[in-house]
């Protein structure tokens, strides 16, 4: 076990696959010559050449478009979106050409390719660096979208977002890139797409998130553990497609009790389909409303501190307020 | 067209590959022909793009293509996809959404994929194909294949992003990759002069490629298919891409809901007195072909759509059950647990 934060973890993920695999290219603006604005491939374009570690131009459509024609005959590119905000351009490649590809072919042929980018607000990026982006692409049947919260997750969700035979957005919080570390098991194991995690084992509710939101859940509990007693169970999905709906649903009907969290603008985003599902396969097994906390529905996370702050944490203890709310009632 | 290459001058090739172009263009014209019957007798659902008058584009290019290359072409691509050798019968089934068609049926006559002859799809989003096909290249280009990807578009494509994102990425790579647009004049339903800045919508942009520009008479099977032997032999020697136009007509509408009247009677008559194939075949029996021999080109490519579309009548539709399988590669869908 090594401690690392999440950038490393990825960065030594991505880089020790690259070096098993000489299928496996990296593509994107900035990351050869520069190393990427995060720095995780500094230094590989001399390891590897520039065969593999490839500086694009600004053209978003362009990188997706070119990974999925490499994905098609033989290599296994990894693009990578500098900020998640920029993908924008590339919607159609991800959604009519790498998604559907496989299913228009009837298995003729598939797009074994990564999209990497980073995601989330909290690092003061203002209305273009911020975003969350998930709901668009988890929304999509054909591409698999990925959120590890910790290292150890990132490290063994990218390993096997990388071996994974069809497409899968990697979405890494920057938030957490330096502010969250843990343990990361040496090797190169695999942590499986679509499978969920109970990140802390509880009785009187399960909080639902995942990303940076997930580390203020966790948090959240901690000290509602402590001031309170309570026993909140909290469930990482780590995966938003396909989702983990056994995990989600066995942890409620033990619990009696629903939270879920998440970033992303409230209305039409990932909590709202965790929480119909809830609604769905649990809803006698519950004793209070389901709880859904997300973002405001303002169209991005605006620039100074105080604004950042509360798209973020809407009022002082947001999370830990209604947590203890939900776990009284 | 005083501005195009064409056939004098240039060396053409011998007769026996020129039967081949003749042939291919036929029963290009043939099939089409036929689908385009299915459609009116009301077999064929939904719309379709025929490409009828522009198959020599098709024909020149498939005739100067190794059997692994890889070519990308739009939803006008049946012809396309049949010259890369796909089995005639299944592309006739997927016209008609029968279980035995090339994609089972999911696909439909603008999304046709028969990866195994090369043809790695017609795509139905205007200009999606053009950085897949550049990074199909790529991966060629990096596994020391000696493959070539040659990507087939419309003059529509040449305002839309991808064109020019493709472009530059293919030329800053050198990567072996033909870009050929079919310029048949018309954008859908408009005139492509009428919302595009340059007269020759591909050719007056090669430059900011850094590329040379290549405008050919699209509808001389020669002509087409010298210029795809050079800019082919460029990319497969690692010389990188090159930007053919292709100028050409479609003797019908946009789609089968188009009867083509925001064209002039005049240009209309005028591209049909150009049609490809009658003019290629008087210019094999000039240079020696026997008319016997096309006869029976004629009536083989006939028969042959003939029996392609006796099997795809014949063939069931597709099983309801199928609708949600090879979603994934396990070849299911599920997506959530």
């Amino acid at each position: 076990m090594t401690e690392k934060n999440v950038v490393t973890a990825v960065r030594d993920a991505l880089h020790d696959e690259m070096a098993n695999d000489e299928r496996i290219v990296l593509l994107g603006e900035d990351v050869g010559a520069r190393g990427g604005v995060f720095r995780i491939s500094d230094g590989w374009m001399a390891e590897f050449g520039e065969e593999r570690v490839i500086d694009t131009p600004l053209a978003e459509s362009g990188i997706v478009g070119i990974a999925i024609g490499m994905a098609l005959h033989g290599l296994l590119p990894v693009a990578e979106i500098q900020f998640a905000d920029f993908i924008h351009p590339a919607f159609d490649q991800v959604v009519s050409e790498a998604a559907r590809l496989r299913y228009r072919s009837n298995g003729d042929f598939g797009v074994p390719m990564v999209i990497r980018t980073p995601y989330g607000g909290g690092i003061h990026g203002a209305l273009y660096h911020s975003q969350s982006i998930e709901a668009f692409y988890a929304h999509i049947p054909g591409i698999k979208v990925v959120v590890p919260a910790t290292p150890g997750d990132a490290a063994g969700l990218l390993r096997s977002a990388i071996q994974d035979p069809d497409p899968v957005l990697f979405l890494e919080h920057k938030k957490t890139y330096r502010s969250i570390k843990g343990e990361v098991a040496d090797g190169a194991y695999l942590t499986p797409i679509g499978v969920a995690e109970v990140k802390q084992e509880g009785d009187d509710l399960t909080c639902i998130s995942y990303g940076y939101s997930l580390h203020l859940c966790l948090d959240a509990a901690h000290r509602l553990a402590e001031d309170e007693g309570a026993s909140v169970e909290v469930v990482d999905v780590r995966t938003l497609a396909p989702l983990d709906v056994d995990t989600i649903v066995s942890s409620v009907r033990k619990t009696g009790k629903a939270m879920v969290v998440y970033e992303d603008n409230r209305t039409y985003g990932a909590g709202a389909e965790i929480a119909s599902t809830i609604a769905e396969q649990a809803l006698f097994d519950l004793d209070a409303p389901i709880l859904r906390i997300g973002g405001p529905d303002i169209p991005a996370m605006p620039f100074a501190a105080p604004l950042e702050h509360y798209f973020m944490e809407p009022e002082p203890d947001h999370i830990y307020a209604r947590m203890r709310e939900l776990a009284r009632a | 067209m005083s501005d195009t290459d064409t056939a004098e001058g240039t060396e053409v090739a011998d007769l026996e590959a020129r039967l081949s172009i003749y042939r291919m263009m036929q029963e290009g014209r043939l099939f089409e022909e036929r689908a385009r019957d299915l459609f009116l007798q009301g077999l064929v659902k939904g719309t379709s793009h025929l490409g009828i008058g522009q198959e020599a584009i098709a024909a020149g290019f498939a005739a100067a293509l190794e059997p692994d290359d890889l070519v990308f072409c739009t939803y006008r691509g049946h012809v396309h996809t049949l010259l890369r050798g796909a089995p005639m019968a299944a592309l006739m089934a997927e016209l008609l959404g029968r279980a035995t068609g090339i994609c089972g049926g999911k696909g439909g006559s603008m999304h046709l994929t028969d990866v195994s002859h090369g043809a790695m799809g017609s795509y139905a989003i205007v200009g999606a194909h053009m950085p897949i096909a550049a990074g199909a290249a790529w991966a060629a280009k990096a596994r020391g294949t000696d493959q070539v990807a040659v990507c087939f578009f419309g003059d529509g494509t040449t305002n839309i992003g991808t064109f020019h994102e493709a472009l530059n990425l293919a030329a800053v790579w050198a990567l072996p990759v033909v870009f050929v647009c079919e310029n048949n004049l018309y954008m859908e339903y408009t005139a492509i002069g009428d919302v595009t800045a340059v007269e020759h919508p591909a050719a007056d942009r090669a430059s900011a490629y850094g590329l040379e520009p290549i405008l050919i008479d699209g509808n001389d099977a020669d002509v087409v298919h010298t210029t795809a032997v050079r800019t082919v032999a460029r990319a497969r020697s690692g010389d990188g891409p090159s930007l053919v136009e292709a100028v050409t007509y479609r003797h019908g509408g946009h789609s089968r809901a188009d009867p083509g009247k925001y064209r002039p009677d005049e240009e209309v008559a005028e591209w049909l007195r150009r049609d490809p194939i009658p003019s290629y075949r008087e210019r094999l029996l000039a240079a020696g072909a026997d008319e016997g021999t096309l006869d029976a080109i004629d009536r083989d490519a006939l028969a042959a759509v003939d029996r392609a579309t006796e099997e795809a009548r014949e063939a069931p539709f597709p099983d309801p059950d199928t609708l949600e399988t090879e979603l994934w590669a396990d070849g299911g869908s599920a997506w959530r647990n």
